[in-house]
């Protein structure tokens, strides 16, 4: 099972790393959405994964989830998206100011509308 | 406390010409000189004690913990520097008072020598190597200002940068130097330091210690090869050299060797640096000296010349070679401050500085004739003036040095070549200028400066011939207080006396009088031999260099960072990969001693979706719209997982948030391109596939061997205490308002930063707004679905109520502030999209920005509010409350505080989407238009 997760998790992180590496700002985001998804899975995983635990409720049982990953990845899912919309929003002002959407320090190149 | 004076006053004086700027300038010139002949009086008072053997000192703790103090003595070799320093500067703000024209401010040139005063007069004083240095970087930059005066000539721009550049670079050396003598002894105060010479002397770091502050004095003092930047500073007014390049500046390099030499000298290493350097200096500086046409160009070399002279006299590893160092520095000032006073007067009556245009100039001036050639005398070293007196010991001296072995003759026969060079190149100054013809072609006609002008030079041309008359009169206390300083003990007997009866110095004397006349007579011989050589330019090729400089620098700047977030992406993922790679690589096996969890159908089919998902967002990039969906695909599976394994809140959060950003990314996809053209290349698409993977592969490794590893988590602690302590059950929420606080405090701001950065990202945007879709096919006319918006209006209530009791049972149920306020965002916005932001608007008048700013306040406040207390900031406290239906609650802070990061999220939240949302009404009129 820990194989099966590790391997999802280092699979979505490929994929984020991969679009990342493009060079259009919206693909960006995207990737760094999928980058953010793994790495919040990835930190959860580490008080280990509780296949038959209970929730980290104090009087809910044992054996407990490990609740200090949670509350970190809980705050980084809302930090994220936060940063996800400032960095979309960011794009969308480039591509106002710029005329571009690129990333990839090709500033003269006035995009194509809309993939026609 | 009047030592500090000393330093003070000349400070103090800076803003004495500022502040008298439009006063005449005969009064403006009284006025600057009053604090610094204070200072010299003061200096004066205390020579008596200097003399008697004592040293005064001041103490003033200033940044002891580094060992920075504000220390000062007065030493015999202060002293000496003090006089000179202050003696020549108020003879050079008499002289720049009739040197300067009427266009230049006279003000501003005084403010900038008082300061470079004070600069000069804190290194000689300073009884900190901390202090010194700081003083002496200070000399460096009012340098700057005085070389560049005339701002507006690009000579003097290029002379004062070079000049700053150099001396600058050897003081960063210096203090390296300083840095690592601290390291040896422990301290930077002078006596300290002084105690431990033996400790420094055969420390294994002392080579280290002497080339550094070598640099820093070699550089300063322009001795070969940093001797270029001297020359250029010659673009400075002609007081300002005279100033610079006799009492000052340059005499600061040597003073560091007087300094430094009862610390530093005694061993071959020294000699051998110091006095080949010297002594190289001492015959480039020569040679050029005569070669020069101008006249101040002549100065510069022969200033060169004899520093490099006084240089190889410390490095001799004397005891009477110091005392003839130290004479000769005194010497040299004067001498050369009134030559330097007299070629600008020739430069001021005659208006050219070129010698082949000078001639003859004893008809027009004869008065200024007499004194240049007095002070030329006593540079060649003619008897009776006061260079002869130290270029006698320097002869003397360098018949002694044996260190060379049987090559040891050639020091003595060095000695005499630079004796007879200068010899010649006194003569030059006064045959080829004042005799030798008439003038050709004089942009004016020369006559005697005015009276005062001369005075001066007048002043210190009588120094000379008394010390060269009377020297043990005059000179003898001063030089035996000095060089009880630099000798660190007792100082040799010897006489200053004018006739030591027939001698090898008096011969070399002599044999460096004939020879410099014979040199002089066959000069032009000499001239066209120095032709065939190409005249480089220094300046030129310092400004070659440095821009070279700032292209590599550029170049590589380049390469890093050239606008493309892909290659930064790059080197960040290259580094990462580099040293997880290497952790792992030292990690003996990847499985560690945990048995593998057996896995059911489920999971693997959650994993399979996920997999496939996360495959699809990136294989179906370019069709943007796709993407998304993939993605959220992938969100919900993550929710999912968090659900499967135990954790409640965070599969609320992440459902939560995942409708809200997937909102965000559609209605900003409304406005980027619907499609990415394909633009990378095979071979680059091949890279990041295999970066991507190397990537994945270790992030896997890793998750994988800390899975099957034991962890030594400190959660216990929070889930024994959670109740006694925080006052709730659900041990997230607990950690997260109260364990944690201050964290989440921080986390919520940051949240309410990004809503008003977005905000203010989306005033006055200009946007790209398709007409339709990407088929072709225009916006369908029907806005807000009928279903939807009586759905999601009757949706907001029971959702209102919702996260009214999630947030409530919060702390001791899966539930919070977080989740309770995206679930209240998330109703908001489905009504947004049910009836447009017009109407949403009109019914929920209230701006978001204030409500997420109220959040942030309210959870600090609720921290600062246990201030009150007494308890530090964030405690928490409780109490249990029994509420009909919802049942038994605490009603504790940390549930205002809950409060605080529920409203902040709400309207962070809100803030972004709705403000967002609001783009796309203003440029398309709404259906509902009515």
């Amino acid at each position: 099972m820990e194989a099966l997760y590790a391997t999802t998790t280092g699979l979505l992180a490929a994929c984020g790393v991969y679009l990342t590496l493009r060079g259009r700002t919206f693909p960006v985001v995207v990737g760094l959405t999928l980058l953010s998804y793994s790495v919040n899975l990835f930190l959860f995983s580490m008080g280990g994964l509780a296949m038959h635990g209970n929730p980290a409720v104090v009087g809910a049982g044992t054996p407990a989830a490990d609740p200090l990953p949670q509350a970190l990845v809980l705050t980084a899912i809302v930090i994220g998206f936060a940063m996800t919309a400032f960095v979309v929003i960011l794009a969308m002002r480039a591509r106002g100011d710029l005329g571009s959407d690129h990333v990839n320090g090709n500033r003269l190149d006035v995009s194509r509308e809309d993939g026609k | 406390m009047t030592l500090l004076l000393i330093v003070l006053l000349p400070l103090l004086g800076a803003l004495v010409p500022l502040m008298a700027r439009n006063l005449p300038r005969g009064r403006l010139a009284w006025l600057t000189a009053v604090a610094p002949a204070i200072a010299l009086g003061i200096a004066v008072f205390h020579l008596g004690d200097v003399f008697a053997g004592q040293t005064p000192q001041f103490h003033l703790p200033w940044i002891s913990e580094l060992g920075l103090d504000l220390a000062l003595r007065f030493d015999g070799l202060s002293a000496l520097f003090v006089l000179l320093i202050l003696g020549i500067g108020l003879l050079i703000i008499l002289y720049s008072r009739y040197y300067l024209s009427g266009e230049d401010s006279l003000a501003r040139l005084y403010s900038f020598l008082m300061l470079f005063m004070t600069a000069m007069i804190g290194i000689v004083m300073a009884d900190n190597l901390l202090l010194m240095w700081v003083f002496w970087e200070l000399t460096s930059l009012t340098s700057f200002l005085l070389i560049g005066y005339w701002y507006q000539l690009s000579e003097a721009r290029k002379g004062a940068r070079m000049a700053l550049t150099v001396t600058g670079a050897g003081g960063l050396a210096l203090l390296a130097g300083i840095l690592v003598i601290g390291h040896i002894v422990g301290s930077y105060q002078f006596d300290d330091v002084l105690a431990a010479a033996d400790q420094i002397r055969s420390s294994e770091l002392y080579p280290v210690v002497l080339v550094l502050v070598l640099l820093g004095a070699f550089t300063k003092s322009a001795q070969f090869p940093f001797q270029f930047w001297l020359p250029h500073a010659m673009s400075a007014p002609t007081p300002v050299s005279a100033f610079l390049h006799s009492a000052t500046m340059v005499k600061a390099g040597v003073f560091l060797l007087a300094r430094m030499h009862p610390i530093l000298s005694g061993t071959d290493l020294w000699f051998y640096i110091v006095s080949f350097t010297g002594l190289a200096t001492l015959l480039y500086g020569a040679w050029f000296a005569l070669m020069k046409q101008d006249l101040k160009g002549v100065l510069a070399f022969s200033t060169i010349s004899h520093l490099g002279l006084i240089t190889l006299l410390f490095g001799f590893n004397s005891q009477m070679a110091a005392v003839a160092g130290l004479l000769h520095i005194i010497n040299h000032a004067t001498f050369k401050a009134s030559l330097f006073m007299a070629a600008g007067i020739v430069d001021h009556e005659c208006g050219t500085r070129d010698i082949r245009k000078l001639n003859g100039l004893y008809r027009y001036m004869p008065h200024t004739t007499i004194l240049a050639m007095v002070a030329s005398a006593s540079m060649a070293g003619v008897p009776l003036l006061n260079g002869f007196l130290s270029k006698e010991m320097f002869f003397a001296e360098s018949l002694d040095a044996q260190l060379l072995g049987g090559l040891s003759w050639l020091i003595p026969a060095l000695a005499t070549l630079g004796g007879i060079l200068s010899v010649a190149y006194s003569l030059r100054f006064i045959h080829d200028v004042f005799f030798n013809g008439e003038p050709k072609d004089l942009p004016k006609t020369p006559h005697e400066p005015p009276r005062y002008m001369k005075l001066p030079i007048e002043i210190l041309v009588l120094i000379c011939l008394l010390v060269g008359i009377l020297p043990s009169l005059v000179i003898k206390d001063l030089l035996v207080s000095a060089s009880a300083s630099v000798l660190a003990g007792p100082v040799p007997e010897f006489s200053l006396a004018i006739w030591h009866g027939f001698n090898v110095p008096l011969m070399m004397s002599g044999i460096a009088l004939a020879g410099g006349v014979g040199v002089y007579a066959l000069r032009h011989h000499l001239y066209s031999f120095q032709r065939q050589f190409r005249a480089r330019n220094a300046l030129l090729v310092f400004e070659a260099n440095i821009q070279r400089l700032v292209n590599l620098a550029e170049r590589s700047m380049d390469s890093f960072e050239n606008g493309s977030l892909q290659r930064y992406m790059l080197w960040l993922l290259l580094t990462a990969l580099l040293f997880v790679g290497i952790g792992l690589l030292a990690v003996p096996q990847l499985s560690g001693e945990f048995e593998q969890q057996p896995f059911d159908a489920m999971l693997l089919t959650g994993a399979v979706i996920t997999g496939l998902a996360g495959l699809g967002t990136a294989i179906t990039h370019r069709k943007r719209i796709v993407s998304l969906l993939m993605l959220s695909v992938v969100g919900l599976m993550t929710s999912l997982a968090f659900a499967r394994f135990a954790a409640p809140d965070l599969a609320l959060t992440q459902l939560a948030v995942e409708v809200v950003t997937m909102i965000l990314l559609m209605l900003a996809l409304f406005f980027l391109p619907q499609r990415t053209p394909k633009e990378s290349s095979a071979r680059r698409i091949m890279r990041d596939v295999l970066l991507a993977s190397a990537f994945g592969v270790v992030i896997a490794s890793l998750n994988f061997a800390i899975l099957t590893r034991p962890v030594e988590s400190i959660s216990d602690f929070f889930m024994a205490n959670a109740v006694s302590g925080g006052g709730g059950h659900n041990v997230v929420n607990v950690i997260l308002v109260d364990f944690r606080g201050f964290d989440t405090l921080g986390e919520i701001t940051v949240l309410g930063i990004a809503g008003l950065a977005i905000f203010k990202l989306l005033n006055r945007l200009r946007l790209f707004m398709p007409s339709s879709d990407l088929d072709g096919r225009s916006w369908s006319p029907d806005r807000h679905p009928m279903i939807l918006a009586t759905v999601s209006q009757t949706l907001l209530p029971l959702a209102l109520l919702v996260s009214v009791y999630i947030f409530l049972r919060g702390h001791n149920e899966p539930g919070g502030g977080f989740i309770a306020g995206l679930v209240t965002a998330v109703a908001i916005i489905l009504l947004y999209i049910a009836r447009g932001v017009d109407w949403t608007q009109r019914w929920l008048r209230f701006p978001y920005q204030p409500v997420a700013a109220a959040g942030v306040l309210i959870a600090g406040l609720t921290g600062a509010g246990s201030w009150m207390f007494g308890y530090p900031f964030l405690t928490s406290s409780f109490g249990h409350f029994t509420i009909p239906v919802i049942g038994e609650i605490e009603l504790a802070t940390a549930l205002l505080f809950d409060l605080g990061v529920y409203l902040t999220v709400v309207g962070a939240t809100l803030m972004i989407l709705a403000n967002l949302g609001k783009l796309t009404t203003p440029h398309r009129p709404t259906k509902e238009k009515s």
